[in-house]
């Protein structure tokens, strides 16, 4: 399987050069961010994650009554709400899950000591996050177009808006659950939370439409600002200035909160 | 002539954790002061049991860990606020590898490459380290040497000026060994400053051009291995190594001053400030119970004997 290292024989590899400089910091960035996008579309659990279940979710909402009222058609009003739940599965769960065994495994500690250092290892992530998601847009998008989703032309620069804000509130929840908890805990409370968000979060059920005692809790959380907002984005071509703002407070938050407590081993 | 600057300096490094992890909630002192240079162009080791500190002294000079308090200079610089233009120029390997496991070992060196303007050749440098052939399969599936020698090519891909190995031989088969214990005497060679920490005294004794003893926390000795080798006694022989039948009732009070031991069957150590009429009495011994050895070994004192005069116990 292996070849035979060849012991005291001095190779070209080693030998001495000027001292090596780090690359720049967008190439770096990039590169990493590429290097975990390919890892989680290659994984075959994230990949579940992120397309499969996003698709079942789709087709099931289309095919059931379940929204049935909210205005529009059936497909006009899963497509964004299954957009917010690509979201968060990636952003959250699955990179969640993804930093919490780094951590365990000694990866972001051995990533840090390189030229990509901590800043450089977190920026990557966020361009890894936007890159999964930009196929998943592609993906869950474009077979929504065929199952004759028509969203408004007018809404589409305001779900980008959403959609970055939505990447930022759950790419810092996600790193603050992984860098607190241990991997099998993340692992647990990230899907936990996913399941719960898509059932009763306003993901894919508007928040209005719940129970009225919980529809002001349920409101300010980041799932049912990310849903309700990329509906009325798509439905009505507007930007909801109360969601934008919500999952605003909501990255910052939870940046703040990940600066102060993540820990790296 | 001026000496040129060491590569690292640290200089009354303290640490403290806790509470999380301590027992009673308070914190634990885990570096109470340690000390310690690392010149360009020679294998600094730092020897001592598990616990001494090695490991979290490491940490302060690659930045991983923040000083409590000391000074910890890397280069010239504050590790913990490392520019990325310092991270180039330092090479770590940590002790569990920091490796991801579902990644191909490949695919990691090059990713790990592609974070420096200059890398090494990864093809050759794969080659070098018996790599090539892993192609297809995830770094879960190595062996533990091979790990090792991964970690290894992943510390030496940015052509580094400093490197940090964190017990670069746990876990090492014999061939890998040899590689990994070559390639660092070529690292010397180039005139690299080589930080490494080890529990085996055979690897400081063979690697190190200057060692320091940790325990507890604290620096207790420094040297070359000829420096802290050196015997104060004028025959300079510390150990006396025979073989024969195996499970002989050791004569404890006919040498109550030395330390006897069976370390395997049929090889017996006396350890101790040996003197001449030791040596008489083991003999006559021999000869009044009928025991004849097969072989005797004398030998000077090794660093296990500093280890063991310094802190009374043995490293392992």
């Amino acid at each position: 399987m292996s070849t035979r290292p060849t012991p005291g024989r001095r190779s070209p590899a080693l030998e001495p050069r000027p001292s090596g400089a780090a690359a720049a910091l967008g190439t770096r960035v990039v590169r990493h961010g590429s290097y975990e996008a390919l890892g989680m579309l290659r994984n075959g659990e994230q990949l579940v994650l992120a397309i499969v279940l996003p698709l079942l979710a789709l087709v099931a909402l289309v095919i059931t009554p379940l929204l049935d009222g909210y205005g529009g058609s059936r497909i006009d009003v899963a497509a964004p709400g299954v957009l917010a739940l690509c979201t968060m599965s990636t952003a959250f769960t699955g990179q969640g899950i993804a930093t919490g065994f780094d951590r365990r495994y000694g990866v972001l500690r051995f990533l840090s000591t390189t030229p990509l250092g901590r800043s450089g290892l977190i920026l990557g992530k966020a361009v890894a996050v936007a890159v999964v998601l930009a196929v998943q847009l592609v993906v869950i998008g474009g077979t929504a177009l065929l199952l004759g989703w028509s969203p408004m032309p007018g809404g589409i620069l305001p779900a980008a808006v959403l959609l970055l804000l939505g990447s930022a509130a759950f790419t810092a929840l996600g790193l603050l659950v992984a860098g607190t908890l241990r991997p099998e805990a993340t692992l647990a409370v990230t899907n936990l939370v996913w399941i719960l968000l898509a059932a009763a979060g306003g993901v894919i059920i508007p928040a209005r439409s719940l129970p009225e005692i919980v529809q002001g809790f349920v409101s300010v959380l980041p799932s049912a600002a990310l849903g309700d907002g990329l509906r009325d984005a798509f439905l009505d071509g507007a930007l909801d200035p109360i969601a934008s703002l919500v999952l605003l407070a909501w990255a910052v938050l939870a940046s703040l909160a990940a600066i102060r407590w993540f820990k790296w081993s | 002539m001026p000496t040129p600057a060491p590569a690292l300096l640290i200089e009354g490094l303290t640490k403290d954790f806790g509470p999380v992890g301590s027992l009673d909630g308070r914190m634990v002192r885990v570096l109470d002061g340690v000390g310690l240079s690392a010149a360009r162009g020679a294998v600094t080791v730092l020897l001592g049991a598990n616990g001494a500190g090695k490991t979290t002294t490491l940490e302060c000079a690659q930045g991983l860990q923040r000083a409590d308090a000391g000074s910890v200079r890397l280069l010239g610089e504050d590790p913990w606020r490392a520019s990325p233009r310092l991270r180039a120029r330092v090479g770590v390997m940590l002790q569990e590898g920091g490796l991801p496991p579902s990644v191909r070992p490949i695919a990691l060196l090059r990713h790990v490459a592609s974070m420096y303007r200059a890398p090494l050749s990864v093809d050759l440098l794969a080659e070098r380290l018996g790599l090539v052939g892993f192609g297809a399969v995830s770094i879960r599936r190595l062996s533990g040497g091979q790990r090792q020698r991964l970690a290894l090519a992943c510390a030496l891909v940015g052509r580094p000026e400093v490197v940090f190995l964190d017990e670069p031989s746990a876990g090492l088969d014999p061939q890998s060994r040899t590689i990994v214990f070559d390639l660092i005497n070529e690292l010397r060679a180039d005139g690299l400053a080589v930080i490494l920490t080890t529990h085996l005294l055979d690897d400081a004794q063979r690697l190190a051009d200057y060692v320091y003893i940790l325990e507890g926390g604290r620096t207790v000795a420094e040297g070359t291995v000829a420096d802290l080798t050196a015997d104060q006694d004028a025959d300079g022989l510390r150990e006396l190594e025979y073989e024969t039948v195996p499970g002989l009732t050791l004569p404890t009070e006919l040498l109550p001053h030395l330390q006897q031991s069976e370390p395997g069957p049929g090889r017996y150590v006396v350890r101790g400030a040996l003197t001449p009429r030791d040596v008489e009495l083991l003999a006559g011994w021999w000869g009044a119970n009928g025991v004849m050895p097969t072989a005797i070994t004398m030998a000077p004192r090794s660093l296990e004997d500093v280890f063991l005069d310094i802190s009374g116990r043995s490293i392992r």
